[in-house]
C-alpha cells in the first residue's frame, strides 16, 4: 500500500431522495497503485459510477476518506485545490454529450489549459495542435466541431482533453461502451500506449468483463454499492470465488471454444439487482445466489483475503464461521 | 429455395435529406429457412434495422424509399402487398421485439390494454374478452414473470428493464408468428440479465419452433443464439455461412477484422480494430464499400462491386479475394 496514487477508505455516497435513501455507495474500499490499471465492474445500479464521480470530486462523500498521494481529499471539486484538479482527470462515457456542441474541437481542448493557466495563448494553440496529433486526428479538427465527428473521433478528443492537463490519475468511466467494437479496439490501445508513456494510473469503469482481461492489473466487482470480490486480473479470471461473480463470468457471450472452457461451469443467472434503497438484510446478494444458506439473509459478510491480494466478501469464506461450523465448499480455501 | 419463410432479393434503400441522397441499402440478400434461428451482425449503422423495418413495410417512408428488390414471405412479395394484406402479415406472420423496451411500451397504457389489445387484434380466431385476459396471462407467465394477474394492471414505469423486455417478447409471441424478428433485444440489458433473456428466447422458440432473424452488433451473443450467420457491413451482406463455419473459418476481412478486435477472455490484449470508419452514405465509395478500410484491396475492388459467392458448404463471401478471375 506503499505506492498508493489513490486510496479510498470505507466510501460511502448517500443520495437523500423522496422515496428514501439511495445507498449507491456504501462502504467501499480500495486503493490504486501508481501507473496500475483498476478495472471497477458492475451492473447497473451497482455504484460504480458514483464511486468514480466522489472520487472525482463532483459528489462529497457521505462518509469515509479518498487520499490521493496520501493526503485527504474528500470533498467537493469545489473545495479542491487547482493543483489536485489538474491531477486527476476524468473521460467520460458518452461523447455525444459531454463535449460541448457549441465550442470548436479546438477551443474544447484549450479550455482546461486556460483554466490551469497553462502559456501563452499562442503556447495554447500548439499545444492543442500537439493533443491532436497525439490522438492522430489532423491538425484542422481543431476547426471543427463535435457533431462533424464520429463516435470515436469524439471519444479521442474527450481523451485529448483529459490529458491536456497533463494528469496522474484518470477515471475512465465507461469510455468505449457507446462505440462498435472495431473502434474500441482502437481506443483502447491508444489508452494503453498512452500509460506507457505517461506513466498514468486508471480507474477503469466498464460493464465488460472480457474488455477488463485485457487490460486491467485489478479486477473490483461490485454489487448494490459494495465490492463483493477484488483480486490481480489473473486470479480474477483463473479462481473466481464469489458467486456473483461467477455468474456474471458465466453469463458473458463469448466467441471462441477457448473462451468457453475458461468460464465457470454454467450458473444459471437469476432475478435483477434490487433496488439500492431497499437493500437486502445480511449479504446484499443473497436474494440472488444460489449457494446462500440461512445465515447470508442475516449476517452482513467481511471481507477476508483468501489469497495474495484476493479479497472476498462471503460468508462462505468467513474464516471464524466456516471452522466452527465446517461449512460445504469452503474447504479448499482455507489457509 | 424449398423450405424458404422469407427471401429478400437485392433490395435497395435511399433516404432523402437536406445535403442529397444516402445510399444506406445496396442490395441485401438473405434467406430465412422455417424453423431456422438466422442471426444478423454488423456494426451501428450498417443497415440491420433498416432492413427489417423494410421487411415489415414500417420504413418511414419519407425521408426513406424502397428503390430496388424483393421482400417474398411465403412466396409472396410484401412490398407489393396492399395495406391490409401487410396488416395480416403482420402480427401473425411476422413480429418484431425492438431494441429499447421502454421506447416500445406506451407509457400511458398498461401493461394488460397494451398486450390484451394485440391479442384481440392479432390472434387467428375471434376472441370474447375473458379469453383474451387468459391469453394474456398465460403468455406472461410463459416469459416468467411473476404474478402475471397484477403485471397486467402495472404501467410500463413500474417495470424494471428485464421485465420489460420479458413484457414485449410476450406481445410478440402471443399471436404465434411464423417469423420472429429480434431487434437487438438484450443491448440495453446488463450482462446477467441478458442471460436470462437469452435462455428463455431461445426455450419459447424452440418450444414453438419459430424462426428466427436475431439482429446484433456482438459476435458472442450471435454465437449462443443463431445456426446461421450473415454479417452486414455499409448496406449489404459481406459474407454468410452456418455458425461454427463462421466462427473457425471467417474469410472476408471485414469479418476478420471484427474477430480479432472483440476482447477475448483469455487475455493477451486486443489486437489493433479496422481502420477508418463506417463509409458516409451520401458519397459511398466506389466498387466495394469496405476497399478503402480494406488491407488487401487492389484495383478490381475499386472498379467492381462484389457479390455474395459461394466458396464452400453454404458459406458466401462478397469478395474478389475468393472469385476466380
Amino acid at each position: 500500500m506503499t505506492n498508493a496514487i489513490l486510496e479510498a477508505v470505507e466510501l460511502k455516497k448517500y443520495f437523500l431522495t423522496s422515496r428514501g435513501t439511495v445507498r449507491a455507495v456504501d462502504g467501499v474500499s480500495f486503493s490504486l497503485e501508481e501507473t496500475e490499471t483498476l478495472g471497477l465492474v458492475g451492473e447497473s445500479g451497482s455504484g460504480k459510477s458514483t464511486t468514480a464521480y466522489t472520487v472525482i470530486g463532483i459528489y462529497a462523500p457521505t462518509a469515509g476518506k479518498i487520499l490521493f498521494r496520501g493526503t485527504e481529499i474528500s470533498r467537493p471539486v469545489a473545495k479542491r485545490p487547482r493543483s489536485l484538479k489538474r491531477a486527476i482527470q476524468i473521460v467520460f462515457q458518452d461523447p455525444g454529450t459531454s463535449l460541448n456542441p457549441r465550442r470548436t474541437i479546438g477551443q474544447i481542448l484549450e479550455l482546461p489549459l486556460k483554466v490551469h493557466g497553462v502559456g501563452t495563448k499562442r503556447d495554447r494553440k500548439e499545444r492543442v495542435i500537439e493533443l491532436l496529433r497525439l490522438v492522430e486526428l489532423p491538425p484542422e479538427y481543431a476547426y471543427k466541431s463535435p457533431h462533424m465527428l464520429g463516435g470515436g473521433e469524439r471519444q479521442m478528443v474527450a481523451i485529448a482533453r483529459a490529458l491536456a492537463t497533463e494528469p496522474q490519475l484518470v477515471i475512465l468511466d465507461e469510455p468505449t461502451s457507446a462505440l462498435d467494437v472495431s473502434i474500441q479496439a482502437k481506443i483502447i490501445n491508444m489508452l494503453l500506449k498512452f500509460q506507457q508513456e505517461m506513466g498514468l494510473s486508471y480507474l477503469f469503469i466498464t460493464h465488460d468483463l472480457s474488455l477488463m482481461r485485457n487490460v486491467a492489473s485489478r479486477v473490483a466487482i461490485m454489487y448494490l454499492g459494495k465490492i463483493c470480490e477484488l483480486a490481480p486480473t489473473a486470479e480474477f479470471f483463473q479462481r473466481p470465488l464469489h458467486p456473483y461473480t461467477k455468474m456474471l463470468l458465466s453469463s458473458i457471450p463469448v466467441v471462441s471454444p477457448e473462451e468457453e472452457a475458461l468460464k465457470p461451469e454454467k450458473v444459471v443467472s437469476q432475478g435483477e439487482i434490487p433496488s439500492p434503497v431497499n437493500v437486502p438484510s445480511g449479504c446484499r446478494f443473497h436474494t440472488r445466489c444460489l449457494e446462500k444458506d440461512e445465515r447470508c439473509s442475516r449476517v452482513g459478510p467481511e471481507t477476508v483475503e483468501v489469497g495474495e491480494g484476493h479479497l472476498v466478501s462471503c460468508l462462505k469464506f468467513a474464516p471464524q464461521l466456516a471452522s466452527a461450523a465446517a461449512a460445504p465448499g469452503s474447504g479448499e480455501v482455507e489457509k | 429455395m424449398t423450405g424458404a419463410l422469407l427471401h429478400v432479393q437485392g433490395l435497395k434503400v435511399e433516404f432523402k435529406v437536406y445535403e442529397g441522397v444516402l445510399k444506406v441499402l445496396n442490395g441485401v440478400q438473405m434467406v430465412v429457412h422455417e424453423g431456422e434461428r438466422m442471426g444478423l451482425v454488423g456494426e451501428a449503422g450498417c443497415g440491420k434495422t433498416t432492413t427489417m423495418k423494410c421487411v415489415l413495410r414500417i420504413l418511414p417512408s419519407p425521408p426513406g424509399k424502397i428503390t430496388a428488390g424483393q421482400i417474398l414471405f411465403h412466396g409472396r412479395d410484401v412490398l407489393k402487398m396492399t395495406f391490409h394484406q401487410v396488416q395480416r402479415v403482420r402480427g401473425r406472420g411476422i413480429a418484431m421485439i425492438f431494441q429499447d423496451p421502454t421506447a416500445a411500451l406506451n407509457p400511458v397504457f398498461t401493461i394488460g390494454d397494451q398486450l390484451m389489445s394485440v391479442i384481440k387484434y392479432g390472434s387467428r380466431d375471434s376472441l370474447g374478452a375473458r379469453e383474451v385476459r387468459s391469453r394474456a396471462v398465460a403468455v406472461l407467465h410463459e416469459v416468467q414473470l411473476p404474478d402475471p394477474e397484477r403485471i397486467l394492471t402495472n404501467y410500463p414505469i413500474q417495470l424494471s428493464g428485464g421485465m420489460r423486455q420479458r413484457v414485449c417478447i410476450a406481445m410478440a409471441l402471443s399471436t404465434e408468428p411464423e417469423l420472429l424478428i429480434a431487434d437487438e433485444p438484450t443491448t440495453s440489458l446488463d450482462v446477467t440479465i441478458q442471460d436470462q433473456i437469452l435462455r428463455l428466447l431461445n426455450a419459447l422458440v424452440e418450444r414453438r419452433s419459430t424462426s428466427v432473424i436475431f439482429i446484433t452488433h456482438s459476435l458472442g451473443v450471435v454465437r449462443e443464439m443463431a445456426d446461421r450467420v450473415y454479417v452486414m457491413y455499409a448496406g449489404s451482406i459481406i459474407e454468410s455461412a452456418a455458425k461454427e463455419e463462421l466462427f473457425s473459418n471467417p474469410l472476408h476481412p471485414y469479418t476478420q477484422g471484427l474477430m480479432r478486435a472483440v476482447p477475448k477472455l483469455t487475455g493477451g490484449g486486443i489486437a489493433e480494430g479496422i481502420p477508418g470508419r463506417i463509409p458516409d452514405y451520401l458519397n459511398p465509395p466506389a466498387g466495394c464499400r469496405f476497399q478503402p478500410r480494406c488491407p488487401h484491396a487492389w484495383a478490381r475492388c475499386v472498379n467492381e462491386v462484389p457479390t455474395l459467392h459461394e466458396v464452400g458448404q453454404g458459406h458466401e463471401v462478397a469478395c474478389f479475394r475468393f472469385q476466380e478471375q
